[in-house]
């Protein structure tokens, strides 16, 4: 398995991500102005301030060369995983349902949380069982899940929930306490916490590379 | 008024420029030589005293007087570190002065080519229960560092913040960051080689920070200072990052001579710096430099303090090179100048000499003043306002220290920072006494940064001394050996004797501290005249350390870890006492009274033990006894755990046990047998367990209760 890790200008943790995906298989970095994907079996759009976000969060890099490619990588069945800003780039992108709005503190919020996961079925989260709990840092200012009720309605009904902060463990008053989305197809996921930030035990939990290496 | 005395230069001063230029200088010679003798880089009233800290030890890699001292850490790698202050701009624009905090003090780890891994804070302000004003600069100097750290993708790993009135009006925002590299990559800012290319990178020049280290840095805040936030810079950190990645990137492929950042006094301490270090000439035109405004002057692009900037040196046949790189990171780089022989820093206007400054009167010939010390007659501090009733039990004075704003969670604060970006955060804040990151090669480092300016106030020179303890003290609850300090000494005016007096007997603290725990300053950053309409600041030296540990798997924790384990006090030449203490300051007692000795050589055996025990896993917690004394450490080992614990001292504890403060003391848990190596040092006091905190005869306080007011306490102030 050969992983592909996109560094936009403003990336900051395609470093982490790239380690995270050498523990279980071959990884490499993407740069934003290629348009080869260099043959990789999967994307990881990792978390930072890609261009600084001084726009609207992953706006700009949504139209960074390389995205062109994994869009076409993804409508074709790629395996693309989103983290934090990677997930808002997505958004952007069209890739994944919704959008991501500030915090309703208006603050960084850096924390250990519990996620759920909903849906055990997609390539990102076999590895998983419908109900488990996942320890996993999330760090963020924009983070808060938004999507109108038909959507968010149509989403759960067709499995495209596919991780919710547990019980108190929201901190960014996301709808339905949404943590992480894929679309229809079930082969790109999105998500706010950082699985690339849970994967030794000496840094606080390994339950991130269930994520990472179920797709390995 | 003469134009020399606006620029804050005395009359005295202006007379020996003429002298060294052997003419009146222009209007460029002025400004240029304001800021280079201003306090902030010409280091006029501490150069002397700084000469008296030790700088040497078998790790030390690089001292005091490049952009960041230097450590050996083992496998060919270094450990970069340095603390510097912004005060002044803080307090003025409190959001974007201490995010060009961090933004500065990174650049200097990255600028000796250190990848910085890891940022720390130490904050101070006037007390936030009753002021507005101090809320505000707290929370937009946390928003600040926030934004600056996180944007850049620099774990913000630790700190500390303290609220007195002497801060009020002059609140303390001092930065320090940690990078690695390895030892045969670092790279020196002396100029060399006549005929390279002088190129400017990064962000466009503009007049933001015009007159930055001389109006702001070197005088007293008065009442006017709105009218000084156009010297306070605006802080792009997505620049920075792409201008720390091309930095890095361009020392990889060993494109460049010699580099250094822009930070104080812009472009002209800069080159005169690297200059005045390579003993050679730069020749700049300031017209090629890329501007924010077309029509700056050629002195406002030398003073300019616009931020996310680096010059260096290159060989003429690299500068293509060095330009593609740049390219590759979208970061403007433009040939500004050359080294020469001349020994002379010249300024060109699009060809045409506007400014002719020899290098060694800029930089080296800088005058440099004795203080003047006297104790003062009188207390320079009024009392801190009483905010404890009378009569209050143990337990009632246990929970009212927990929720007073200096010893209250810090969570509100340090969640607004990533603290794990990096992959190497083993102990995030709140696990253990000092942060710890993990290195590549198996080890670890423990950092920390800490000072208590009321209790330097109390006693200048105890004072100190007791700042160095605290880090090594937290260093060895982490399982760390120092291995360098860095310090920034935050003082009022050196002018006035008192002040000289606090500044004088501090450093001679942190000297003698230094020396006998065998910790070289590798460097650090002097901020004075930290004074308002209120008087002077307590005088404040902040002292930052990094260690290192063997096995980050055994990094030690200061919750109490498992029920049944007991609970020892490991102590050496301990004497806690009220003066200067946190329920001295609730009570509103005067800064008056003696700290506790403290024996030195003593102290850092009993650091050297704690050490040991955490290494080896014998301590299961370890948690020194600081601010709040006995109880409080207590107190806050069982809320890391989430445990209570059972303690019985044989007596009742009289309130200089449970209160009092003074260097010496550990709270430590471990299984009753790991602890037969500590021989008699180790007093089992009581036993983890329970879902209270339990002082025999005295105290008997359930843990929810205890979270319940060390969480509110600063928390509920800011809602």
């Amino acid at each position: 398995m050969r992983f592909g890790v996109v560094r936009f200008p403003g990336s900051c943790d395609e470093v982490d991500a790239l380690l995270a995906a050498r523990l279980v298989g071959e990884a490499e970095i993407l740069w934003h102005g290629d348009t080869d994907l260099k043959g990789v079996d999967a994307v990881i759009v990792p978390g930072g301030f890609s261009y600084g976000d001084y726009l609207r969060v992953g706006a700009i890099a949504r139209f960074a060369p390389v995205m062109g490619e994994v869009e076409r990588f993804a409508r074709h069945g790629g395996l693309v995983l989103g983290i934090c800003n990677g997930f808002q780039v997505l958004c952007e992108a069209g890739l994944l349902p919704g959008a991501l709005l500030p915090n309703t503190s208006l603050r960084f919020v850096c924390r250990q949380v519990d996620l759920e996961v909903v849906n055990a079925d997609i390539p990102w989260t076999r590895a998983c069982s419908a109900g488990e709990r996942l320890s996993i840092p999330a760090k963020h200012t924009t983070g808060r899940y938004y999507a109108p009720d038909p959507v968010l309605d149509e989403m759960e009904a067709n499995d495209q929930v596919v991780l919710r902060y547990a019980p108190g463990s929201s901190f960014n008053g996301s709808a339905r306490d949404i943590a992480g989305v894929c679309n229809a197809a079930g082969n790109v996921l999105g998500l706010m916490p950082h699985p690339e930030h849970a994967v030794d035990v000496l840094t606080g939990s390994v339950d991130g590379l269930k994520l990472i290496g179920a797709a390995a | 008024m003469a134009r020399h005395r606006e620029l804050g230069l005395t009359d005295a001063e202006y007379e020996l420029i003429v002298v060294k230029l052997e003419r009146e200088p222009n209007e460029v010679e002025l400004a240029v030589f304001s800021l280079m003798w201003s306090e902030h880089c010409g280091y006029k009233h501490s150069r002397r005293l700084l000469r008296t800290l030790p700088t040497e030890g078998p790790k030390l890699i690089l001292g005091p007087g490049e952009n960041a001292g230097a450590v050996a850490i083992g496998d060919g790698l270094a450990c970069a570190f340095k603390v510097e202050s912004h005060n002044h701009p803080s307090a003025v624009e409190p959001f974007q002065g201490a995010a060009t905090g961090v933004g500065g003090i990174l650049r200097d780890v990255f600028a000796i080519g250190a990848r910085p891994i890891a940022i720390l804070d130490s904050l101070r302000f006037g007390e936030v229960a009753g002021s507005p004003r101090s809320r505000y600069l707290l929370e937009h100097a946390v928003a600040g560092i926030g934004h600056y750290g996180n944007s850049i993708g620099v774990a913000t790993v630790g700190g500390e913040i303290y609220f007195e009135g002497p801060y009020e009006q002059n609140c303390l925002i001092n930065a320090m960051c940690v990078g690695l590299i390895e030892t045969d990559k670092l790279i020196r800012s002396a100029a060399a080689g006549v005929g390279n290319v002088v190129v400017l990178f990064g962000a466009r020049t503009g007049r933001d920070g015009i007159g930055g280290a001389s109006v702001l840095a070197s005088a007293e805040l008065g009442d006017a200072d709105a009218d000084k936030r156009p010297t306070v810079q605006i802080g792009d950190p997505f620049e920075e990052k792409k201008l720390l990645e091309c930095s890095l990137e361009l020392l990889d492929e060993g494109l460049l001579v010699a580099l250094q950042d822009l930070g104080a006094a812009g472009l002209t301490s800069s080159s005169a710096e690297m200059a005045a270090k390579g003993e050679v000439g730069i020749d700049l035109d300031v017209r090629r430099v890329p501007l924010r405004e077309a029509d700056m002057e050629p002195f406002e692009i030398m003073i300019s303090e616009s931020q996310e900037r680096m010059l260096c040196v290159v060989e003429p046949e690299r500068v293509t090179a060095v330009l593609a790189v740049c390219d590759k990171w979208e970061v403007n780089a433009t040939a500004i100048g050359e080294v020469t022989g001349s020994g002379r820093l010249r300024v060109f206007d699009d060809g045409d000499l506007v400014g002719d400054l020899p290098v060694g009167a800029l930089v080296d010939e800088c005058p440099a003043y004795d203080l003047e010390p006297a104790p003062p007659a009188i207390p320079i501090y009024p009392p801190p306002p009483r905010v404890l009733g009378e009569g209050l039990d143990a337990g009632a004075t246990l929970l009212a220290l927990l929720g007073s704003a200096n010893l209250a969670s810090r969570r509100w604060a340090f969640e607004q920072y990533d603290c794990i970006v990096g992959s190497r955060t083993v102990r995030r804040p709140g696990q253990s006494d000092a942060a710890v990151l993990r290195l590549d090669g198996g080890g670890a480092l423990a950092v920390s940064i800490d000072g208590n300016g009321r209790r330097v106030a109390v006693d200048p020179y105890r004072g100190a001394v007791e700042a160095v303890l605290e880090c090594s003290a937290n260093l060895a609850c982490a399982g760390a050996e120092p291995l360098g300090l860095t310090n920034c000494l935050n003082f009022g005016n050196p002018e006035k004797p008192h002040i000289a007096w606090q500044l004088t007997r501090a450093v001679a603290g942190l000297g003698d501290a230094c020396r006998a725990l065998g910790v070289p300053v590798v460097g650090g950053n002097v901020s004075l005249y930290n004074e308002g309409g209120g008087g002077p600041i307590y005088p404040t030296p902040v002292v930052g350390m990094v260690g290192e540990l063997p096995d980050p798997a055994r990094a030690g924790r200061l919750g109490f870890a498992q029920e049944g384990d007991v609970v020892a006090l490991i102590a050496a030449g301990w004497s806690p006492a009220a003066a200067g203490s946190e329920l001295a300051k609730l009570r509103g007692e005067a800064l008056e009274g003696e700290l506790p000795a403290a024996e030195l050589g003593e102290l850092r055996a009993l650091h050297a033990a704690v050490r040991q025990g955490v290494r080896s896993g014998a301590l299961r917690s370890a948690h020194d006894v600081a601010e709040g004394g006995l109880a409080v450490a207590l107190a806050e080992c069982s809320l890391a755990g989430g445990l209570g614990a059972s303690i019985d001292f044989g007596a009742p504890a009289g309130e200089a046990l449970l209160f009092g403060e003074g260097p010496g003391a550990f709270v430590v848990s471990a299984a009753r047998e790991a602890l037969a190596r500590f021989g008699s040092a180790a007093r089992v006091v009581g036993t983890v367990g329970g879902d209270a905190l339990r002082i025999e005869g005295v105290l008997d306080v359930p843990v929810a209760e205890l979270a319940r007011v060390h969480a509110g306490g600063l928390a509920d102030l800011l809602r």
